[in-house]
């Protein structure tokens, strides 16, 4: 009962990232989105080792995991952020359209 | 031993702070105070994962985001939308089918969460949860913390890659050996 509460909190959190992530404007704003869809991800892991199989070290693994991913995404995300305002005054993601396929 | 009553009480009170000051982050109209919301919801995951015994998760997220969320909040006012509340403006697009598509996910997952037969918890809980992903870091999972430590170098080096100007080789070419240097005014010195 418990496990599913937490989980069902976790998916809250990755659904609201994943609006933000969609619908925000600046680019720094859908970092945000990312980082409340990895701290789902991190709620989830810890509940799924709490519940589920403590006396296995993956879902702990997972959570370290996500924590690197959350430090990659903000050094990358930030690092390409300044770099393409600095050469193009760019800070929308409505502005950055170079890659679109 | 599972959760204790009082212990299930904190985890769902977190849990109910973590998803409003999730909320919080895109209702807010200044995003530093975007910043803090965020922060109020790590904290409060960081404190369900103290909760679940999971100690050295728990103040690494808590330290880690604490931190985080420090350096952001000065590139939130670097790059802030509506400083001092002077330009009004939406800082959204696109948000009903963001909206449409962020429900629809949530509902996917809460069907899952709730309808799948969940396994029995396997074994008991160990003495010590840092003493166990210790030991797996340095001997079951090594090759995680390898790959880990490789990403972590890899985006020290893409960092200081974009952090750096246009050097010699981007005027001159990787060989140094173009006569006319690639600037995007000309004139420069040769």
């Amino acid at each position: 009962m418990t496990l599913q509460l937490i989980l069902s909190v976790a998916a809250a959190l990755i659904g609201v990232g994943l609006f933000g992530a969609l619908s925000q404007q600046s680019i720094v704003m859908v970092m945000m989105g990312l980082e409340l869809i990895v701290n789902g991800v991190m709620l989830a892991g810890g509940a799924a080792w709490y519940f589920l199989t403590p006396e296995l070290p993956d879902a702990q693994m997972l959570v370290v995991v996500a924590l690197v991913v959350m430090a990659v995404e903000m050094a990358m995300g930030f690092g390409a952020t300044l770099a393409i305002y600095r050469a193009r005054q760019v800070d929308m993601v409505d502005d950055a359209t170079e890659l679109r396929g | 031993m599972m959760l204790t009553s009082l212990a299930i009480v904190a985890v769902i009170l977190l849990g109910l702070i973590s998803v409003a000051a999730g909320v919080a982050v895109f209702v807010v109209d200044s995003m530093a105070k975007a910043t803090f919301a965020l922060l109020v919801s790590f904290l409060a995951v960081a404190g369900i994962l103290l909760a679940l015994e999971l100690t050295y998760l728990a103040v690494v997220t808590a330290l880690m985001m604490t931190i985080e969320m420090a350096i952001m909040a000065v590139f939130m006012i670097m790059f802030m939308m509506n400083p001092a509340g002077l330009m009004p403006m939406t800082m959204v697009h696109n948000a009903r089918t963001s909206a449409v598509a962020g429900v629809v996910v949530f509902a996917v997952l809460v069907l899952g969460i709730w309808t799948i037969d969940w396994p029995a918890r396997v074994g008991s809980l160990p003495a010590d949860s840092t003493r166990q992903l210790g030991e797996a870091i340095m001997s079951s999972h090594m090759l995680v913390m390898l790959v880990i430590g490789i990403g972590l170098f890899a985006t020290i080096i893409s960092g200081t890659v974009l952090a750096t100007h246009r050097g010699r080789y981007d005027r001159f070419g990787p060989d140094l050996r173009t006569a006319k240097p690639n600037d995007p005014v000309s004139g420069g010195l040769r």
